[in-house]
């Protein structure tokens, strides 16, 4: 088998950014359980080395396709649509005085210790996100609008880091 | 005591086929060895019926050593050549190491690793913890009559690299085939998980003598995934052993204490640990050399209050670990205790009430790690039945990265990445004309360098000379099944590859191991370079039967011509054995591996096609036999 076969044909799955995560993990562990190393323990030298490295290609492809954002962006690149992380200067400024105001309340409620009010941000930032991806299926599966896609995926980029760090901020006020 | 039902009865592997392997669970104060015999794991004993062994070594003038509980009694007569807790020492450097002032070793900082100055010389961590393993290994020998194929040695799941490394470096030195380095809570939890039957998000809770882990494992049918794991790997009972001591010099207002005085009155401590699991309060006497007397009683709440800060240090990683796996506390169906400082009563306490729930004790927290070891080493030589068949998937416990400008570290692995696991970062030249470049490898989670563990320093040499920016330096990281990692770099613009492959400078090189062997042979009055011819016929007769059994599976991924000429091989590699030129072994064995390498990819091939058989298949591309 080639090493290159995208991550989408090794799972045999659909290349589609609506999946069954349910398939996806019982698909991942069925390869693991061929390729694993603790399959070979006591193989030959090339045995194991190439279970090494499908192992790690397994892991690789399966965390990939596991979590949204970097699912979406996989498709992007295997569709030859570059997200450009690098160059963020060209978000529209609406979006990026939205995000500034975020950071300010999210800056707020931590220093002030107010545990509430991060969860309350929280939840309201998952729904968000989670709005967003509804929004990512239908543009990459239904109407393969890629470009607006690519445009949605560089929000969503902003949004789960800025969810990270509530997160963050909530975990360093449990401790 | 837990037992392991992995065969039906009648149907377990024929004797001939059985193949000898254990598990060893090389403790801090501690250790065992156990094996599966008849589908059930359990642990081997001394001659007295004893199953621990004391992880002491004393060492004589003449090199030979006590080993076990001969060198536990002398140790406050014989302080300095009587190591204990050495797994504290493994892979630390003198600075790492808590308490130095109340251990009465003489130390000798070397680099990367502290040693020990004894009566023998100076010894490495490393060297003391190999002389642990052959007692076990002589142990199971006996016990099971026969060569071992392999065995799986456990380490705490908060292992550095560096710690890793050191492990597996002992077993080599005392000649065993590291079939795995095993995670001790992961070990805990297959053992508890097949015994039990058990479903669900569980929490192993193991606090050793000198080692805390905590890890969330998620086991569906016949997989244990763990999903995140944390812990300090200098934190168990010997602490709980010296918060006593401190109370008790401070009590009985003593002055410092001689090496034998410390280490009696630290004997004492530990008693009355053990004591006050079962008692309301426990005497502490002491007759010192200086004539003076102690006698001291230390009740519960006591011990209770002088060791709170030690307990609340253990729920640290416990709540992080359940934030890593994104869980609460009430998402734990069960949390199973490992390790004998889970005994204390406060400590059960203090885990029940974290996670309001009645912590599992079912399991002799003693030897679950060992059993579990055995159950996994029995799954890795090929000794199932067919119908018992488990996958374990484990991560790395602490992030890897590179040093960047100004002394930051920039995160390449991130910590609970499920193994084996490869990233590759990009790097630049900042210099015209730059023909080097200096790679610092570290682990841990802090943003500064210097507060992160160095694991190697190597420079990657002959990029060829260019402007600042235009050189492509690959930094590519790969973590091992054991949880070790290896780092190779490339510069790619020009198509010059200069490749590097650094093994973490604390480790030994093979040449070092070598050395060391033939030291201990010389002193066993062994001929060292028999006992390595052996070695050499002992791994081709493995990869013999390996390739043998693979041909024997799937004789069809063969034409005639390339089975012909792989028996040939064979034949060649068996006519080297039974001759007394290693090197001639080695090549053969060589050729071997280069004959068998296009029936490797095949064999892989097919084995993923057997999984994705019946289901859309229409995108996969086969490649061609490499």
């Amino acid at each position: 088998m080639d090493p290159r076969t995208d991550h989408f044909s090794l799972f045999g799955l659909n290349r589609a950014f609506r999946l069954v995560l349910s398939d996806l993990d019982s698909r991942y562990r069925d390869i693991q359980a061929q390729v694993h190393p603790d399959r070979f323990a006591n193989a030959s030298d090339a045995e194991r080395r190439l279970s090494m490295q499908w192992a790690t290609h397994a892991n690789e492809a399966y965390q990939t396709l596991k979590k949204p954002l970097e699912r979406a962006k996989y498709l992007l690149h295997l569709a030859g649509h570059d997200i450009q992380a690098e160059n963020n200067t060209a978000m529209p400024t609406d979006f990026l005085m939205e995000q500034m105001e975020w950071r300010e309340a999210v800056m707020e409620a931590r220093g002030g210790g107010d545990h509430h009010e991060l969860e309350r941000l929280h939840n309201r930032l998952r729904g968000d996100i989670n709005g967003r991806y509804d929004e990512l299926g239908q543009l990459i599966d239904d109407s393969s609008d890629l470009a607006l896609a690519t445009d949605c995926v560089r929000r969503l980029m902003f949004l789960e880091k800025l969810l990270y760090e509530i997160d963050d901020a909530l975990a360093s006020l449990e401790e | 005591m837990a037992l392991f039902q992995i065969a039906e009865p009648g149907e377990s592997a024929a004797p001939h086929e059985h193949k000898l392997a254990i598990g060893i669970d090389l403790g801090t104060t501690n250790s065992l060895v156990a094996t599966v015999r008849s589908g059930i794991s359990i642990c081997l004993s001394d001659e007295q019926g004893r199953p621990l062994l004391p992880s002491v070594v004393r060492y004589h003038a003449d090199n030979s050593t006590e080993v076990g509980y001969d060198a536990q009694t002398k140790q406050a007569v014989d302080p300095k050549n009587t190591v204990v807790s050495v797994k504290r020492f493994m892979g630390r450097g003198l600075k790492d190491i808590s308490h130095v002032e109340s251990m009465p070793y003489d130390f000798v900082e070397a680099p990367g690793m502290v040693k020990v100055k004894t009566i023998a010389g100076i010894k490495s961590p490393v060297e003391v913890s190999a002389e642990i393993l052959k007692s076990l290994k002589l142990r199971a020998e006996t016990a099971l009559g026969g060569d071992l194929v392999g065995a799986v040695i456990t380490v705490p799941a908060y292992f550095d690299d560096a710690q890793r490394q050191a492990t597996k470096d002992a077993a080599r030195l005392a000649g065993l085939n590291v079939l795995r380095l095993l995670n001790e809570p992961t070990a805990a939890a297959i053992a508890y998980g097949l015994d039990n039957a058990a479903e669900g998000v569980y929490a192993v809770y193991d606090l050793g003598g000198g080692t805390f882990d905590i890890s969330v494992l998620k086991l569906t049918k016949g997989v244990f995934e763990v999903m995140s794991t944390g812990g300090d790997s200098a934190l168990g009972g010997d602490d709980f052993d010296h918060r006593i001591f401190c109370w008790v010099i401070e009590q009985a207002k003593l002055q410092p204490l001689s090496p034998e005085d410390g280490r009696l009155l630290m004997m004492r401590c530990r008693e009355a640990k053990e004591f006050l699991t079962n008692n309301p309060e426990a005497p502490i006497t002491a007759r010192l050399s200086t004539g003076e007397v102690l006698d001291l009683k230390l009740d519960v709440a006591t011990f209770a209050s002088i060791t709170q800060t030690l307990i609340s240090k253990t729920l640290q990683p416990v709540k992080k670990a359940l934030r890593d796996a994104g869980l609460r506390a009430e998402d734990i169906k069960g949390v199973v205790m490992v390790g004998g400082a889970t005994r204390m009563p406060q400590v059960q306490k203090a885990v029940g009430d974290f996670f309001r729930q009645e912590p599992l004790t079912n399991l002799d927290p003693d030897k679950v790690v060992a059993l579990g070891a055995a159950t996994q080493a029995n799954l890795l030589v090929g000794n199932k039945t067919g119908k018992d068949d488990w996958l374990l998937l484990d991560v790395i416990p602490l992030s890897l990265g590179l040093e960047t400008m100004g002394g930051l570290t920039e995160k390449v692995i991130p910590r609970n990445s499920t193994i084996p696991t490869a990233r590759a970062q990009e790097f630049t030249t900042f210099k015209d004309g730059q023909t080097a470049m200096a790679i610092h490898v570290v682990q841990g989670e802090r943003e500064l360098v210097s507060d992160c563990r160095s694991l190697a320093r190597f420079e990657l040499r002959g990029i060829p000379p260019m402007v600042a920016g235009a050189a492509r330096i690959r930094v590519t990281f790969q973590v091992d099944a054991d949880g070790l990692l290896s780092v190779a770099a490339r510069e790619q613009t020009t198509g010059v590859e200069s490749s590097v492959t650094v093994k973490p400078s604390y480790g030994l090189s093979d040449d070092e191991i070598a050395g060391m062997l033939k030291d201990s042979m010389e002193h066993a009055k062994d001929d060292a370079i028999n006992r390595a011819l052996k070695e050499a016929i002992v791994e081709g007769k493995r990869m013999i039967e390996a390739t043998e059994a693979a041909m024997k599976e799937d004789p069809h991924l063969l034409n005639e011509a390339e089975t012909a000429k792989i028996k040939a091989t064979i034949a060649k590699l068996a006519d080297t054995m039974t001759g007394d030129n290693r090197r001639l072994i080695n090549i053969a064995m060589d050729d071997l591996g280069f004959e068998t390498q296009a029936f490797a990819h095949r064999r892989m091939d097919q084995s993923i096609k057997k999984v994705l058989s019946g289901r859309n298949v229409d995108d996969i591309k086969m490649g061609e036999d490499a």
